[in-house]
């Protein structure tokens, strides 16, 4: 069966999610390269052009991170062809240093680097604002408000990007990503699928002296970018009336919404920013100069505002202009339509159209549902074999952890998470707790993470001889963000052939630490063990816990277990493990034989031995 | 149009990302404007999973609290927690067959009296309609078309712009080949249960 984005059905309206709006854009655009470090809200881009990777000539690969994503796609564009690459927000600090310079070297082909920001933190470590990347970067920047309008400018970004020779920023926000609107097709191009280098190494090897010359290129670019902001379709004004607004992406859907809901739609002109790098000055200055007041609405930080306030004052304007400032809005979380059309009313004075709020409370409390390990996940098993193991050692422990699945350990009763930063922290901060703490460091790190940027911290901290343990939780794929391929996979489990798997053991051999050991984390006993002697070795120990994803992994027997009458009400299996798959009935715990998996845990560690599985008939 | 404004809640595993596929189809094909939004948790299961739509003449794909016109709850706790959605014009349908959270599972935590669920919904928004929606699937022969059977339920308040044979239509052009009998059973048993 072909794929749904691959409809040649040109003209046909389908509905779509913003992430394969974006697909869309880049296909009917003749993508040929695309490369990712999967990362929530952008996880489905890759998923899909991973998919369409089997089907036609678009290579498509899993970066192991993002930099070598956006160097992939980079050398891909300096020989012709047009690439993409994606990420989240947070992604984009990572691939920042290529980021910086390519702007210098520039591209041939037309090339895309998405950037899903999380106004938030519905998935993520922080809110960041990445416009500021293209102030900081000089690279043009588009962002969509519309689903259609992220096909549509995911396409013209590729044309942008050939016209001015640089890579093109195409930034979103979780509202566009994972929202679904309907989308017109056009055509697909053909993929070129190979282009042609020309060596240049006076213009592409970034040394001081040639990168002088690169910095006035990077200039001029910029002010020609700037030129076309100014005439864009994408910067667009609606409307009419003394008062305006200026807004950009999902800002402007609430602010539309807005002024329909107060009826204001005669008194208000509406300056929407879609090439919102560079900002087009002149049209700006004329927007403000043909109004009395201004509002700017925008998510995040005051990135329009400030520059939005500094060329009315290079225009010698002095109307106010405000959004963040005056505490209208906030710099705190994302918008939405309410508070929008709140703030309008209040600025402009009119009355707003509010729904009175239902008195609720009377309501009785109602229990929460914290997202949680699933049942029979291995990493619960891990962390409370980590726990026993340290517990029989008398050990005070710190467990810095990092990001993945087994984050969500943080929660009671498993409480194994003290210090989190980004992804690959665990090890670096644990080469710091090592030498200032009296405590002994336990750090976790997923296998993707592991791979992504955990290697160096290891390498680091066995040259300079840390003391602390790290455990490896080798799940077999990227869970979090939906089962991603990583180096670590087996990828012919999927008959993909054209992989090489990376062993992590012969990894962590070969950096040279001195105490590696294996665990099945489903034995408990066995793993409590090998993690007590990792405990008191000298220097770095490496323990790898090796269990598939109990999402995914199809070649265990699922076969669920029960409590039998020997229970006697100790409630470990509860109150250490805290399996999702217990529940208590009249004072006695049961398993929900649906959602157990089988993985025989809570049997181990029953004092009664009252946990057996269920017969089979 | 004047939009309306639909939040769909219901726990991970229960099928509501399909259920607005169904819907925003069958709005397509009845060429009414649609745009929609999802937040899940960051568990994989068990979490909270959160749809809105809006039918009609908006951009906005979110909708703000005391703004959904209405509430389909897939669990009855959730939808008691996602009241704060609705205004006192608001239509609720909801499923009455509670899926407890942990904590409360393992004694930690009381789960809401259903009756006085029920009392509460029906006291402070102006129609509700409540339904065994697991037992319904189950008769259909799948529990796992609970969704469809309270999509059956909706179409049959009439208070979404679509009709049955819009419904049933988008029903059979989203769900797999195999599924579609059952389905279409569940949507007419839901679609019972409030007539």
């Amino acid at each position: 069966m072909t794929h749904k984005l691959l409809s040649d059905n040109v003209g046909q309206r389908q509905l779509m999610l913003g992430n394969e709006a974006i697909v869309r854009g880049a296909l009917e655009a003749g993508l040929s390269v695309g490369a990712t470090y999967p990362g929530t809200p952008s996880s489905e881009i890759s998923l899909n052009l991973f998919q369409i990777s089997q089907k036609t000539d678009l290579y498509f690969e899993y970066s192991t991170n993002e930099k070598v994503a956006i160097e992939v796609a980079a050398s891909a564009a300096a020989a012709g062809v047009r690439s993409m690459c994606i990420m989240k927000h947070v992604g984009l600090n990572v691939a920042a240093d290529p980021l910086m310079t390519l702007a210098y070297l520039g591209v041939k082909g037309g090339m895309v680097i998405v950037t899903a920001d999380d106004p938030m933190m519905f998935s993520s470590q922080n809110e960041q604002d990445n416009r500021y990347y293209a102030l900081l970067s000089g690279l043009p920047m588009l962002e969509p408000s519309s689903i259609d309008e992220a096909r549509a400018m995911t396409k013209y970004a590729f044309d942008l990007s050939e016209q001015l020779h640089e890579p093109v920023l195409l930034r979103t926000t979780t509202r566009i990503n994972h929202s679904t609107g309907p989308v017109t097709l056009s055509d697909i191009l053909p993929v070129k699928t190979k282009g042609k280098f020309t060596k240049d190494p006076f213009h592409l090897v970034a040394i001081p002296s040639v990168s002088r010359n690169l910095h006035i290129q990077l200039l001029e670019n910029i002010n020609k970018a700037q030129a076309i902001s100014e005439s864009s379709q994408w910067n667009r004004i609606t409307g009419s009336g003394e008062w305006g607004i200026i807004c950009n992406g999902v800002s402007y859907n609430y602010v539309v919404d807005a002024v329909s809901d107060l009826n204001i739609d005669h008194q208000i002109k509406i300056f929407r920013v879609g090439f919102s790098h560079p900002l087009p000055e002149k049209q700006i200055q004329s927007f403000v100069n043909a109004c009395k007041k201004v509002l700017i609405v925008e998510e995040g930080e005051p990135w329009l505002e400030t520059q939005v306030r500094a060329m009315a004052q290079e225009a010698g304007q002095t109307i106010p202009i405000h959004g963040k400032s005056d505490k209208l809005f906030s710099r705190l979380y994302e918008l939405e339509p309410a508070k929008v059309r709140s703030v309008v009313a209040q600025y402009f004075d009119i009355p707003d159209t509010k729904q009175a709020a239902l008195n609720l409370n009377d309501l009785p409390e109602i229990p929460g549902r914290p997202p949680n390990l699933c049942a029979g996940c291995s990493h619960r098993a891990t962390f409370f074999a980590v726990k026993q193991a340290a517990k029989s050692l008398d050990m005070p422990v710190i467990y810095p952890t990092d990001i993945g699945c087994y984050t969500l350990g943080v929660l009671p009763p498993l409480s194994m998470a003290d210090y989190l930063i980004c992804m690959g922290s665990s090890v670096g901060t644990s080469c710091g707790f090592s030498k200032s703490l009296e405590n002994k460091v336990v750090a976790f790190i997923g296998d993707s993470t592991f791979f992504h940027s955990g290697i160096p911290g290891l390498i680091n901290a066995v040259f300079n001889r840390h003391q602390f343990t790290l455990v490896i939780l080798d799940n077999g794929t990227t869970a979090m963000t939906g089962h991603q391929p990583h180096p670590g996979v087996d990828m012919s489990q999927w008959h993909l052939d054209e992989f090489t798997q990376v062993s992590i053991e012969n990894i962590v051999r070969a950096i040279g630490v001195p105490n590696v050991s294996i665990v099945k984390p489903y034995q408990i006993k066995k793993s409590i063990e090998t993690f007590k002697a990792a405990f008191l070795s000298e220097g770095v120990s490496v323990v790898i816990s090796q269990e598939p994803c109990t999402l995914i992994n199809k070649k265990r027997k699922k076969r669920a277990f029960q409590v039998t009458d020997r229970c006697k009400n100790h409630r470990i299996c509860i109150s250490e493990l805290a399996c999702p798959a217990f529940y208590v009935e009249n004072n006695r715990v049961q398993i929900n034989p649906a959602q157990c998996v089988g993985c025989a845990v809570c049997a181990q560690i029953c004092p009664e031995n009252a946990i057996i599985p269920v017969k089979e008939n | 149009m004047k939009p309306i404004r639909l939040i769909i809640v219901a726990v991970g595993g229960q099928g509501n990302l399909l259920a607005s596929k169904v819907l925003g189809d069958a709005a397509m094909r009845a060429n009414i404007p649609v745009v929609m939004s999802e937040i899940h948790g960051m568990a994989q299961r068990g979490g909270v999973v959160e749809s809105a739509l809006i039918f009609g003449d908006a951009k906005s794909t979110i909708i703000s609290d005391n703004e959904a016109d209405i509430l389909l709850g897939f669990e009855p706790s959730e939808t008691l927690r996602a009241l704060n959605k609705c205004h006192e014009k608001s239509w609720v349908i909801t499923n009455m067959s509670p899926l407890p959270p942990f904590t409360v599972n393992i004694g930690k935590g009381k789960y809401p009296d259903l009756a006085t669920t029920q009392t509460l919904i029906q006291q402070k928004t102006d129609r509700s309609f409540f339904l065994d929606a697991t037992r319904l699937a189950k008769e259909a022969g799948n529990i796992l078309s609970v969704n469809i059977v309270l999509l059956g339920a909706l179409t049959a308040t009439g208070i979404i712009p679509l009709s049955t044979a819009q419904m049933q239509d988008a029903i059979c052009n989203t769900v797999k080949k195999a599924f579609i009998d059952i389905n279409l059973k569940a949507f007419k048993l839901g679609a019972n249960a409030i007539e």
